[in-house]
């Protein structure tokens, strides 16, 4: 009963979204804003993660490839395809949800118990529309982007990390990155980004803005708010995966 | 004119405003007082809309506000301005763009005009030189000021305090004061303040609605408190001996003769 209440306000407030805004040159400025502290505030981590993921990977797929028969350029190939079908879409949101989502819900938590929110509210701000939406604009112009650097990165990675263990030279490990390249992975992937950009900003908005209380309720509730993230991530990457491949 | 009309206001079954009706007229200083936790911010809260009331309306120069739906209330929130009792002060901006916030939502003024303005109302809240400091940086009271100077920046037509002079100096909190009266008097606007200090009682109290335990205890002007007889708003007013002593000179002066049997010179003594 009360997660279908909950469910009811969290489809309320990103309908209350949408209005005409008061002034389209401040949420301009607002959307810039959160683009640059998503976007470039999570560019390190996101830089990290991907080049150890992808050697990780390329380490692990030769150890486990231990007949002959299959060609070392394989490990190209499935390095490849697994960095781009599930490590960079789903880890990296996984780790965005981290990131971004704690940052967002404690962001707008803090604004609703010292009042801020309630102060712009009585200047006749739409604050659903002022401060929610240009966090989930944001996110989904940004974390697609974060993904895409990821995959890139995340080759690069499995490549030297290929070349430096003596695993395979990095003429091979290219050799084998053109080969059976199916480019509806990519499309997929994106389609998993956009997912999960959108979770991990309306779920954390959701539990910073009705936040009830005080400090202790808004670490509590960014918690909460990532914990749900992830859940949704993975739930979401499950359907679409039985969805769209 | 801001109409109450039988307020009533309740969380989680714990009733908080017990039917309070009041008219808060323009260009005067509407003074709610009472203890703390007898309901004064949440009454404000319910005038202003980010409490809705369970029972009552109320009105703002006739127009039903608890009727209107959100878009017919934010016009009206266009002309509030409000003080929140915690300042409510946005803390990832400076002290200029606080203030410069409302200006730069709601009008197409140039930079320098909106700069112009911010100065002249951090210049009335005493606040000078303080534009790139962040709230942070500021004491409880420097908040309060820069609060003020937010809410007024506008020029409202109805204005809000919740609490203005508490954490204040006497001195700096009489400033407060007298800049609330000058721009109620100088707009012709509505004011509502929320307060328990007894100055402002006495200097700026046009109107003075006394709440206890969510009910309207007392209404009357700052002249009519001295004489009331309501034995619980007398206990919170004069509470201190000094202020009782105040209260019998007052009367003294007003009417020539001492209130009860005590005797004059036990008080200049
Ligand atoms: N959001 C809320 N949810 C539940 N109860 C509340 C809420 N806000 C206030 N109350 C209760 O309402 C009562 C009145 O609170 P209010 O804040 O109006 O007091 P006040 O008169 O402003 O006191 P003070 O002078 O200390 O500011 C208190 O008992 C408080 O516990
Ligand atoms: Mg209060």
């Amino acid at each position: 009963m009360k997660l279908f209440t909950e469910i009811g306000r969290y489809l309320l407030m990103l309908k209350g979204m949408f209005s005409k805004p008061e002034n389209m040159k401040m949420y301009w400025k607002e959307l810039m804003h959160q683009c640059s502290e998503i976007g470039f505030g999570s560019l390190g981590i996101v830089a990290i993660i991907s080049l150890f993921i992808g050697a990780v990977s390329t380490i692990q797929t030769a150890y486990q490839l231990v007949t002959p028969l299959i060609p070392l350029s394989t490990i190209a190939q499935i390095v490849r395809d697994t960095v781009i079908l599930e490590f960079a879409p789903t880890l990296v949101c996984i780790v965005l949800a981290g990131v971004v989502g704690s940052k967002i819900a404690s962001e707008l938590g803090n604004m609703r118990v010292s009042e801020q929110i309630d102060a712009l509210e009585i200047m006749g701000i739409n604050t659903k529309a002022y401060l929610v939406m240009p966090k989930i604009f944001a996110s989904l112009i940004m974390i697609p982007l974060l993904v895409v650097i990821s995959m890139v990165l995340g080759i690069i990675g499995g490549r030297y990390a290929g070349s430096a263990a003596h695993i395979l030279s990095v003429s091979t490990f290219d050799k084998g990155l053109m080969y059976g390249f199916i480019p509806y992975n990519v499309f997929f992937a994106l389609a998993k980004a956009y997912t999960f950009s959108f979770i991990i900003s309306s779920i954390p908005a959701y539990f910073g803005y009705y936040v009830k209380g005080g400090a202790l309720e808004i670490g509590q509730s960014s918690t909460r708010a990532v914990v749900v993230s992830c859940i949704m991530i993975l739930f979401s990457d499950y359907v679409l995966s039985a969805l769209l491949l | 004119m801001i109409e109450l009309r039988n307020i009533q206001k309740s969380f989680d079954g714990r009733t908080v405003i017990d039917g309070t009706s009041a008219i808060m007229k323009t260009g005067q200083c509407n003074l709610i007082i009472g203890a703390s936790g007898s309901g004064k911010t949440v009454l404000m809260k319910c005038m202003v809309g980010l409490f809705e009331p369970d029972k009552g309306e109320i009105l703002y120069d006739g127009k039903n506000f608890t009727a209107m739906n959100n878009k017919e209330k934010t016009e009206i929130r266009k002309e509030i301005g409000m003080l929140f009792q915690g300042s409510a002060l946005f803390d990832s901006m400076t002290v200029q763009r606080n203030i410069m916030f409302p200006l730069n939502m709601f009008t197409d003024w140039t930079y320098q005009k909106k700069l112009n303005r911010v100065n002249e109302v951090l210049e009335r809240v005493n606040l000078k030189d303080s534009n790139k400091k962040f709230p942070s940086e500021l004491s409880g009271g420097m908040k309060k000021r820069v609060g003020i100077a937010r809410a007024i920046v506008l020029n409202p037509k109805y204005l809000f305090c919740d609490e203005p002079n508490s954490g204040l100096d006497p001195q700096t909190s009489l400033v407060i004061d007298q800049l609330i009266k000058e721009i109620t008097l100088e707009y012709n606007i509505t004011t509502v303040v929320n307060t328990h200090d007894m100055n402002s009682v006495m200097e700026i109290g046009n109107y003075i609605l006394y709440m206890h335990k969510g009910r309207k205890e007392w209404e009357g002007t700052n002249k009519e408190i001295i004489f009331s007889k309501n034995k619980l708003l007398n206990d919170f007013i004069f509470a201190s001996e000094f202020l009782k002593d105040a209260k019998e000179m007052r009367m003294l002066e007003e009417t020539g003769k001492m209130p009860n049997d005590r005797n004059i010179d036990d008080i200049i003594k």
